[in-house]
């Protein structure tokens, strides 16, 4: 990889400042970026790592929310979002215990791979993506492939999930890659059941809303039959097909319901 | 260039490093802890897997200066000063957990992390951690066995063991 200048604040406000100037990038966990780098895919001039701000880890439970600094690794997820089992599920499967020990939500909600697992849990949950700057809903924060609202420099501090009644994430795995070829979560909640799709579309995570609407009046498998997704617009690959993709999001919902309800 | 301070393996490591030194290049071209191998440089393979502050990390995907104040303990420090092999490295001798080699520091560590975490896991469990290392010689069966020994656990009743009986 390149070479760059490495800098690692303290603060959120420092962090910020660091990153104001041009070609300086935000490293979280490094999971995905530093790879990214050696392939010359990235070439910063400025690491500014985020792993140094203590205001920016942990997991807390109160009134109903779970909240997760942007900073906090996959596995404190899964030791400690135990008011919120089915995240902390999610997150003690992502990539392997060596990723997860250093990949962090912030990281990953940012990067928005369309084949990454938090992606979905946020968008299902209506998290709040908290940044130093605004709050943003999942609804409005996940923009396409790799494409988020995030500004220039603008730093993930933060995730507000409301914690569902029931939910539950069910990973169809890529073995070597440990993403999911099709990732499916469901969250059902008093005012109704959201439905997030990972790993399918080439719009990166997307909503099933023919889903969410049959699950809110009814949430059964049974009220899932005759639904589908189109096979257009789906990724397909050598791992694969669109069709395939889209015959996984229907199997894996029903997965998800029959193991939430 | 920028000065990074670490303990590693129990002794103070002081050095310059670049920006983009990764931790695996300081162990072994700085400090010229060869044990820790480079097996895929893409995170895949896990052959470079050491603890950082206790946490099981893939060293080529962690940069040195990020590992900056942090204690650091790789394979060099397993074994004890007279050569005894730890319980984990005796176990992998003792049931063929190796062929090449190559992955074995990686796997060491790895199963070391995974039993401080979980003492007596099941089979199921260690698979599953060891998602994220790769060997290419053994199938894992043997590895898998070494680890269940380990742990003080009966190694017949893992699934290809009951197999072949």
């Amino acid at each position: 990889m390149y070479n760059f200048e490495f800098e690692k604040p303290t603060t959120v406000a420092e962090a910020v400042a660091a990153l104001s100037s041009d070609e300086a990038q935000a490293l979280g966990g490094g999971q995905t970026l530093l790879p990214t780098m050696k392939q010359r895919l990235a070439m910063p001039e400025k690491l500014v790592s985020l792993t140094g701000i203590a205001d920016m880890k942990g997991v807390s439970a109160s009134g109903g929310t779970l909240t997760i600094g942007g900073g906090t690794p996959h596995k404190t997820v899964a030791d400690e979002a135990t008011a919120y089992p089915a995240l902390a599920a999610l997150a003690s499967n992502i990539g392997d215990p060596a990723v997860r020990n250093r990949g962090t939500i912030g990281g990953s909600l940012a990067n928005n791979d369309p084949s990454a697992c938090y992606p979905s849990a946020a968008l299902a949950s209506g998290a709040t993506i908290v940044t130093n700057a605004r709050e943003i809903a999942a609804d409005d924060f996940f923009q396409g492939m790799f494409t988020t609202a995030l500004d220039e420099g603008e730093i993930i501090t933060a995730v507000k999930f409301p914690i569902p009644e029931k939910a539950n994430y069910q990973k169809f795995e890529q073995p070597a890659s440990r993403f999911a070829l099709v990732g499916v979560y469901v969250a059902k909640y008093a005012e109704g059941v959201r439905v997030a799709v990972t790993g399918a579309s080439e719009e990166g995570v997307f909503r099933w809303t023919e889903a969410e609407a049959a699950l809110s009046s009814n949430f059964a498998v049974s009220a899932l039959e005759g639904l589908s997704v189109p096979a257009d617009g789906m990724i397909g690959d050598l791992h694969g097909t669109s069709e395939y993709r889209a015959h996984l999001v229907g199997v894996l919902t029903k997965r998800a319901v029959t193991a939430a309800a | 260039m920028s000065q990074v301070t670490m303990t590693v393996n129990g002794k103070t490591a002081t050095g310059d490093v670049e920006g983009r030194t990764l931790l695996v290049h300081f162990l072994r071209d700085e400090l010229q802890l060869t044990g820790t191998h480079v097996g895929c440089d893409t995170s895949q393979c896990g052959a470079c897997v050491v603890h950082v502050d206790g946490k099981a990390v893939k060293s080529c995907t962690m940069l040195a200066a990020e590992a900056d104040g942090a204690s650091v303990e790789t394979i060099e420090a397993q074994a004890a000063d007279d050569g005894t092999l730890n319980v984990v490295q005796q176990a992998f001798q003792d049931h063929h957990g190796l062929q090449c080699g190559f992955c074995t520091p990686g796997m060491v560590m790895s199963a070391t992390a995974l039993l401080k975490e979980n003492p007596k896991p099941t089979e199921a469990e260690i698979r599953h951690y060891l998602e994220g290392n790769i060997c290419r010689c053994t199938g894992y069966h043997n590895i898998v066995k070494s680890i269940m020994a380990a742990s003080g656990q009966d190694v017949d009743s893992i699934a290809a063991e009951v197999a072949a009986q």
